[in-house]
Order: C-alpha cells, then structure tokens, then sequence
C-alpha cells in the first residue's frame, strides 16, 4: 500500500522534473544577440515545490501580466493540462493543473518530456538548445540552417 | 534506464552549463546527401575514441546508403526496383528494411508505404523514409562503449540521444517553427529517445501521399518523440501524410510525444 503511494509519487515527481527540465536553464542570460528574446525566469514554477524560490512571479517592470488555460491533452501518459501566465509578451510562468497519475510509463517519461511549447517563437540561442529538429535538411540548405549555426558554435 | 538516473534539480540546477564554450564538442560530415551533426558532451567528447566511434558511426552511414540508395544505379535497391535483382540475393538488411515498411504500412492504413505512384502509372520503391532512421539508429550504437558521455547524432534534423555523463542535464532539442525558419517553436527535453520532424520546409516537395501521389497540405510540420528513431520518423511521415487525422493517429500510438503545427500555425501537443 504504502509502496504503492511512493511509486506514484515518484512517478509524478519524474514528470515534474522533466516538466521543470528547462526551469534551471532558461534564467540564464543568452550569448546571442536577440537576449530580449529571454523569457526571464520562463516557465518556472512548475511544480514549484522541487524547484525552489526560483520563480520571480513576473514582476517585471510595466508589464499587465495575463493567464490563460489550455485545454486539456492526452498524452501517452495521460491528460495534462496547463495554465500559462504571460506578461508583457513573455510566458513568465507555467502550472500544471492536471497531470498524469502514473501507468507504469515512468521509464518514457524519464527519458523523454513532453515539448514545452513557446508563445512566441524563439532563437536557438535565446531557446538554449544543442541541436535542432526540423524537415529534412539537404547537404544544399545545410549552410543557412539553424543547425549549421549551432555546429559551427562548437567547432 | 531507472528512476535513480533522473536528475536531481538542485543537481541541474548547479551544474556547469556546458552550452557552446563548455563540453559540446560537435562534428559535421555530409552522407546520404544530408548533413550528419554530432554533439558529444561529458568524458569522451574529444580524443581517439571519439574519433573513432565517429568514423565507425559514418562508416554505417555510407554502407546502408550503398544499399538502399534510390539516387544510385548500383544499390540493391535501385537493382531490386529494375529487377535487376532478387531479393534474395539482397543482403539480410534489405528485407529487415522492406519488413519494417510493411508493418509500418499496416500500421498506418497506407499513410506510409515505400512503394508510391510514380511517373507513366509505375510504381516506385523508395524506402529511404525508413533506411534513414533505421541507419541513424544503428551507427549511434558506434557511441554506446564511450561510458559517460553524452550523445547526439543528427541526421539532416532527425535525431538520436543518448545520456550517460553523471549529472547531466540532458540534451534539449529545438523544434523548427515551420512558417518561420530558423526560429523554435518548442523545446523537447530528451535523456534518451529520439525526434523527428517531418514537414515541406527544406524539403523541395519530396514528401508525397502513397495513395493518391499529391502533396500533403494541411499541416506544417509533426515531430514524434519516441524510444528509437525508425519508428519516430515513420509516424512523423505517416502522420504528416493523414493531415486532419493526424492527432487521432498519433495518440494510438504507443510511447511517443510530440507535436503537430497545422497549415494556420497553431501547435497542438500529443
């Protein structure tokens, strides 16, 4: 019974943890030139007791902040539903208000999340990512490819 | 993978970041005519055995596209489509490749299928909707013996992960918007798994519907988040190809995530 709890609880303690993967990311400050692209403190919060006080609570200056609700979604796991707050453009936080109870799927939620969407599309700088997934990119549109920034970044 | 490997926060949240100065160590070569990106982190990043794991994971490349290529006449697949050829005489990959596109075929109610209508009524083999993830799955086990590093090896925007160095964050995936290239739309978090997208961006109309020949138009873009690539990318391609069913489809589908951006823009989770 007991055993039964922790396993839920762990469960649902992965998918906060993959849910606030970017958390710890996405408050650093961006080398590339588009950093007021940087969603300060972007969808923190989640699950806010694991991730600690990092939630600045979109204070930012003289910005009206607004939420809105998603509908619910079936994953693989089971519904999500999200609440995301926006101020001044910027998704500033995101709450999950419903969420998987666990399926034994644990092991595919640990190796991979569900995407965490963007209100506004983002630069790969500003987005802090290592590669990039797009439709298929021949050896001919390699050069002006996103991609091809981020490798020549790391040669 | 078990629970014991999942990252602590206070442990992502101190680690280095290893971002563009620290750690990733990235490579380029062209196979298959796409460019093949490797972004290795953590103990073996660089040095011999990296160099060695790579060339090893190219080697795979260059031998399957020496079987299945459509764009040359001497692969057994260009010979098989001439029947210049039997099956038989194919090495074993060929019908592993050919299986997979049956079942997948299935699966889809012909969504996907290798075989699609070509020019004056006849019908054409192309199986590289299949070869490509098969062989990217396969030359990433070239990195599996470099213990404690991470791993991420792209094959023209499809992708494999892999992570192994301790206290790692785990590699962060960018998806294309597809109305706006060269910006995100989301953000995939993946430890272990693989992504493909499958949209007309970059892609010069290639991507046709199997059972009528036209090209697909009422999505942008769909990227599947699943265990190995072979299998993301087939749904990827097949759920593109179904269009308004798309999102029924995809969650039939077992252990994968991802995402659909429709022909308007919006994007829709599954």
């Amino acid at each position: 019974m007991r055993r039964i709890t922790l396993w839920a609880l762990s469960t649902v303690t992965v998918l906060l943890l993959l849910l606030s993967y970017h958390t710890s990311t996405s408050s650093r400050t961006s080398l590339g030139a588009e950093s007021s692209e940087v969603a300060q403190g972007a969808p923190d919060d989640v699950g806010g007791s694991s991730s600690g006080g990092s939630s600045s609570g979109g204070s930012s200056s003289g910005g009206s902040s607004s939420t809105a609700t998603g509908d619910v979604t079936q994953t693989r796991w089971g519904p999500v539903q999200v609440e995301i707050t926006v101020a001044d453009g910027e998704v500033t936080a995101v709450d999950v208000l419903q969420q998987p109870d666990g399926n034994g799927r644990d092991q595919q939620i640990n190796a991979y999340a569900i995407p965490v969407l963007k209100q506004e599309t983002l630069s790969a700088q500003s987005a802090d990512v290592d590669m990039v997934s797009g439709a298929t990119v021949t050896s001919d549109g390699y050069v002006q490819s996103l991609q091809s920034a981020l490798d020549k970044a790391g040669l | 993978m078990t629970t014991a490997d999942v990252v602590h926060p206070a442990v992502t949240a101190a680690a280095a970041h290893p971002g563009h100065a620290g750690g990733t160590a990235r490579r380029v070569e062209h196979v298959m005519g796409m460019p093949i990106s490797l972004a290795l982190r953590g103990r073996h990043a660089q040095g011999p055995r990296a160099d060695a794991a790579w060339a090893a994971a190219l080697a795979e490349l260059r031998r399957a596209d020496a079987i299945f290529s459509t764009y040359r006449a001497d692969s057994w697949v260009s010979r098989l489509a001439r029947a210049d050829a039997r099956l038989g005489d194919a090495p074993p990959v060929v019908t592993e490749v050919l299986a997979i596109a049956e079942e997948a075929r299935r699966q889809s109610d012909g969504a996907f299928d290798v075989r699609r209508p070509g020019p004056w009524r006849r019908t054409v083999l192309d199986p590289s909707g299949v070869v490509k993830g098969w062989a990217v799955d396969r030359a990433a086990r070239a990195f599996d013996d470099l213990e404690g590093t991470d791993v991420c090896l792209s094959a023209g925007g499809d992708m494999v992960c892999r992570t192994r160095a301790v206290g790692s964050r785990g590699w962060r995936i960018g998806v294309e918007a597809p109305h706006h290239p060269g910006r995100l739309v989301a953000v995939v978090p993946v430890r272990d798994g693989a992504v493909a997208t499958s949209g007309l961006a970059h892609r010069r109309g290639h991507l046709v519907d199997p059972r009528t020949g036209l090209v697909p138009t009422a999505l942008a873009s769909v990227t599947v988040v699943g265990p190995d690539l072979v299998w993301a990318d087939i749904d990827a391609t097949a759920a593109f190809v179904l269009g308004a069913d798309a999102l029924r489809w995809l969650r039939t589908r077992c252990c994968r995530t991802g995402l659909v951006v429709d022909r308007d823009g919006r994007s829709h989770l599954f």
